[in-house]
Parts: C-alpha cells; structure tokens; sequence
C-alpha cells in the first residue's frame, strides 16, 4: 500500500458522510417543524360547531365564533332574494366566485346550500376586518343603488346580500364561506362537510 | 505580538502578571488589538460613522430591558395584555423598563436606517465589502423578524389585527400559502398558541441570531477595514510599520469620539422615553391600548412607523399577490445593491449627478412611501402618490446598472480629506 492519500476513496466518504449526516439533519429537524402545526388540542378546538337556527327569523342573522373568526348564519327573505337577484353581474367583481373561496356546492349565485339560509365567514378579504350588515335599502351614506349588503367600515368593501365584493371594493374577494352541511332542517355543522355533494 | 506596544502589560507587576497569565489561555491582549487598539480606520470620519456604533449600544439596551420584562410578563392570550398593564402600574420602575424597550425598538430602526444609508452615500457596500453588506442585510431582516414578533405581544388590538394582516401575506405564496399561515400560527386563528410562539422566537430565536450575526458583521468589517467618506482604501498608503498612514487606532480616538455621540443619542432616547414614549402613536400606537378582540377590528390599521415604507408599496397594488411580492422585492432589491451599482467611484463625494439625483429620489421615495403607508387607504390620492413613489423606489434599482454605467465621475484623491476636494 502507497503512503499516498486515496483521495477518491476520501472524496467518496466525505460526501457519503456528508449526505448520511444531512439525511439525519432533515430527519431530526422534522419534528421541530412539525411541531409548528395545529396542535391536537388546537386542531378539537377547531373543530366542527352546531348552529340552531330554528329561532333565526327571516331577515335575522345570528353570529357564531368557529376557529376565532366570525361566522354569520343569515335568513334571507324573499324580498332579500329579489334584491340579490336584481344585482347585476357587471356591479361584482367575481360574479361567478370563480376566484373566491368556497366549497363547491356554495360556488352559485346565492352561494349558499339552501337558497334562503347564508353562511359566510365575516371577514373582508381584503385585511380581515370585520364588516357590518346594512340590510337598508338605498340608506342615505351607501347611496340610492344600495339593495342591502354588508360594508366595510375600515376600508369601504362593499358586499351584496350573498358576500359578493363589488366593482369600486378594496376587498379583492368575496366573503370566504366555511364548510358546512345541514344535519337537520334547523341544524347546521360548521366546518364539517363530510358527505355534502356540489 | 511583537514587544513593541506592550500598554496593556506595563502595569504594575501584578496586573502584567494576571494578564500574562490570560493571554497564555486566551487571545485577550491579541483581541483587544486586532479590534481596538491596533484596528486603524481612516481619519477622516464624519458624522454618518456613528450609527453603527449606537446600533450596538441600542442592541444592549434591548437586550437588557428584553430580559427584565419577561420577568413579569406572560405570553398567554389570557394574561399577556394585564401582565403589560401590570409592569406599567405595579412593577417598581416597570414603566420605565418598558418604556426603554418600546423607545428602543424604533431607535434601533431610526439608526439601522441612516446606517444604511451611510453605507449608499459612501459606497460601503462595494467590492470588497460586498459580504459586509449582506450580513448586514441579514441583520435587518432579523430586526424586522424581532419587531413584527415583538409588536405581538402586548396583545393589544393592533398588535393583534397587524399580526393578522402580516400573516395573511404569507397566504398570497402560490400553492402552500393556505398551509403556511397555518403553520405559522399553529391555529386557525392568531390565538394563544401564536402568541406563544412569537414570545419564544422573540425572546431566544432571533436575539441569539441577531448577536451572532453582528459578531460576523464585526468581524467581516475589520477584515477588509472601514471605508471613509472620500471612499478610498486607506490600506494602499502604509508606513514602515505597516500602518495606514491615514489611520487612526479605533481605540482611543474612535471610542472617544462614538462617546460623544452616545452622550447625544442617549440624551434624546430618555427625552422620548420620559416626555413621549407614545411618540404621538407612531412608537405605541393607540388602538394598542385596548385588549385584542378577534371579533372587532379597528378602524385603520397601519403597522409600526418601520415596517411603513413595504407596507405603502403592499398597498399601492390592487393585487394581493402582486403587493405580496413586490414588497418582499423592495427588501430583496437591496440585497443586490453592490452587483447592481457598476460604478467603480465608491464616494458620492466623486460621483456624478445620476447618482446624486438618483439616491435623492430612492430616499425622498422611501420617506414619502413611509408616510402614505400610515395614511389611510380610502383617499385616492394617497394611492395614486403610492404608486409613483413605489415605481421610483424600484427605478432607483432596476436602472441602476445602466444610469451607473455611464456615470461621469470625478478623479479620487489618493489620501482621505476632510472635506469633499474642490
């Protein structure tokens, strides 16, 4: 044997050691990371709620909190319905909701599983405030085209009466609306949307 | 070490005997040195050669307070807006503690930002400082990590609904958004879980990587020498010693001279933090002294006064998406400032008007792009200023290697003045 390094030989260990070594790196470092993802307390706190909305007169909106943001169940009317079908597709940004977020059985025009019963998640898509509902028609402040909605109070979005943003809105989407079903005539589960079909 | 300067040992035998006796386990004298003593930089600073040095003294006093309030305060959603409360009203001296560590926060931008444009006026980031001025880079980067970490947890409403917005942006990553706004937050919501783990990473994460990182800028800075305002090497002209003949040791005559400059700035930071520390809302802003509620956002939200500037050019876009990335642009440009700058004159003192005019434009751009991000969104106006500034903020960089390329320049003394030659 030479006295000679076999330097092929060192430069295979060096990077066969350098990959077992980066291999074991990723390795341990997968728990870190994973750590950072919804625990399983966090994850059954987020889970699933059940809304009664048998008491919900038509025209009235309950508030229910799911994941920390607010979830608003609406009856519409049928004056409500009218109004919402009088908008018209050239007034909305995303008519279609075809860049918004939503299950696809609520990917309609009234963006909802049952025409008259909304779920929407209450946040502006455009940073998260919390708008208000303004089911007045063409009140003074919001002007003679307004047919009822839901405005913005931090930046001016304004929304119709199924969460869709308007031409003029910062908001660049419409309302997200949760996953839900209805597991009876008057109960819905929000958040979960098992066996729900589009 | 050669004998020649042996100040440190000419004590009295005791002393010489002590440090003997360290300087055989641990490179003491050679440090004190290679960084102080022998560390020469030119003569010829001015002014703008401060801000490094206060940068450090901020970093201490940051730490400091740092570690006395997370005594008394606690990072649960439940506890965290009452602990601040109580170290306003009940801890001994608590108020003030706080007071020191919020004042801090914007001092340590203030002076990283006029750092930095030390470094743009005098070329300091050019070849061969280039390393230097990606560390630093990394550093503020770092600072800005510490700060959105830090503005969290008061848990006041701003703090709660700027978390909210500046997580939102990571929604806007194409394909993995969703996933990692939930992983960031380990919720479905900014909850306590979040808040949790923005204490953690501001407490131990980022201050650890933030002092190492300064070491490496230290030490990075001391290899290649400081630059000076005439933007020359002072290394090119030795004596016989192999000193530059226009250095001067670091220590005594910088350190005398960055004293002064301490006295000054700590004068102003303690009349902030004892007449001002809300500094008008722009230091505290005063949604923030109501407790977080997920239920009720506030009116206007707009970020700290530091973060404004991204968040001006994040507005200016009617794109969430492209917002998204043309502020994490506006941070990544500056990144390529010494490839992007192809002129060899380091000094604005020798450069042409292209320059002159152009760094005229990025920093009256970056001022004004500050001032409309704290603006509310709804005025036209204000969109509209937010683009031109926003597009001039980029033209500073994205024409840079051909308004430099071309640029008429002025013959550059051999030796360092004190003023800019006639």
């Amino acid at each position: 044997m030479s006295d000679e390094a076999d330097l092929s030989r060192r430069h295979f260990l060096t990077v066969a050691t350098s990959v077992a070594g980066g291999v074991g790196v990723v390795l341990a470092a997968t728990p870190f990371v994973a750590s950072f993802k919804p625990s399983a307390r966090a994850q059954a706190l987020g889970g699933p709620i059940q809304v009664d909305i048998s008491k919900v007169e038509a025209g009235a909106m309950v508030r229910v909190v799911w994941r920390g943001q607010p979830v608003w169940v609406l009856r519409r009317t049928p004056e409500m319905m009218q109004h919402l079908a009088s908008v018209p597709d050239s007034s909305l940004k995303d008519p279609g909701s075809n860049e918004s977020d939503q299950p696809a059985y609520a990917k309609n025009t009234t963006r909802a599983v049952k025409p008259d019963i909304l779920v929407v998640i209450g946040n502006c898509t455009h940073l998260g405030c919390a708008p208000i509902e303004r089911f007045d028609v063409a009140p003074a402040d919001l002007g003679p085209d307004w047919v009822g909605g839901f405005y913005c109070p931090c930046h001016g979005s304004r929304f119709d009466l199924a969460g869709r943003v308007m031409v003029g809105s910062p908001a660049p989407t419409n309302l997200p609306i949760p996953p839900y079903r209805f597991v009876g005539d008057n109960l819905v589960l929000i958040g979960d949307d098992t066996g729900a079909s589009a | 070490m050669s004998g020649a300067r042996t100040e440190a040992a000419a004590g009295n035998g005791r002393m010489a005997q002590l440090i003997g006796w360290i300087d055989e386990r641990f490179p003491l004298t050679s440090l004190i040195r290679e960084h102080a003593t022998e560390y020469y930089a030119a003569k010829n600073f001015n002014a703008w050669y401060v801000f490094g040095v206060l940068a450090m003294v901020v970093l201490v006093i940051q730490l400091v307070t740092g570690i006395f309030l997370t005594m008394n305060y606690k990072p649960s959603a439940e506890d965290a807006f009452a602990s601040v409360e109580y170290i306003m009203r009940d801890v001994q001296w608590g108020w003030l503690i706080r007071y020191m560590h919020s004042t801090g926060a914007s001092a340590f931008f203030i002076v990283v930002y006029l750092h930095m444009f030390r470094a743009m006026l005098y070329g300091s980031y050019k070849n061969p400082r280039e390393l230097l001025w990606l560390i630093g880079m990394v550093i503020y980067m770092a600072l800005m990590a510490e700060g959105f970490f830090g503005y969290l947890l008061p848990w006041g409403q701003m703090s709660y609904w700027g978390a909210q917005v500046i997580v939102s942006l990571f929604g806007a990553v194409p394909g993995v958004g969703a996933d990692l706004v939930e992983w960031i937050r380990g919720d479905y919501f900014i909850s306590d879980i979040t808040l949790n783990r923005f204490f953690a990473l501001h407490v131990i994460a980022v201050p650890l990587v933030l002092v190492m990182l300064v070491v490496m800028h230290i030490m990075a800075l001391h290899e290649t020498g400081s630059l000076n305002p005439d933007g020359i090497e002072i290394k090119q002209h030795k004596d016989s010693r192999g000193i530059p003949l226009d250095g001067i040791a670091f220590h005594p005559y910088y350190t005398a001279k960055d004293l002064v400059a301490i006295v000054i700035f700590l004068a102003l930071f303690a009349a902030v933090v004892f007449f001002a520390p809300e500094m008008g809302g722009y230091f505290l802003e005063h949604a923030n002294f109501e407790p977080a509620s997920m239920l009720k956002t506030p009116e206007h939200i707009a970020p700290v006064w530091y973060f404004t500037p991204f968040y001006a050019i994040l507005r200016s876009v009617p794109s969430k998406g492209w917002g998204a990335f043309l502020m994490v642009a506006a941070i990544v440009l500056l990144f390529f400032l010494p490839w992007l700058d192809r002129c060899r004159v380091k000094s604005i003192r020798y450069r042409g008007w292209t320059y002159k005019l152009a760094l005229s434009v990025f920093a009256v751009s970056f001022v004004a792009l500050g001032y409309l991000g704290l603006q509310p969104a709804t005025e036209k106006i204000f969109v509209y200023a937010a683009r031109l500034f926003s597009a001039l903020y980029f033209a500073f960089f994205l024409l840079m290697p051909f308004y430099t390329r071309a640029e008429k320049t002025r013959p550059v003394p051999e030796r360092v003045k004190y003023h800019a030659a006639e």
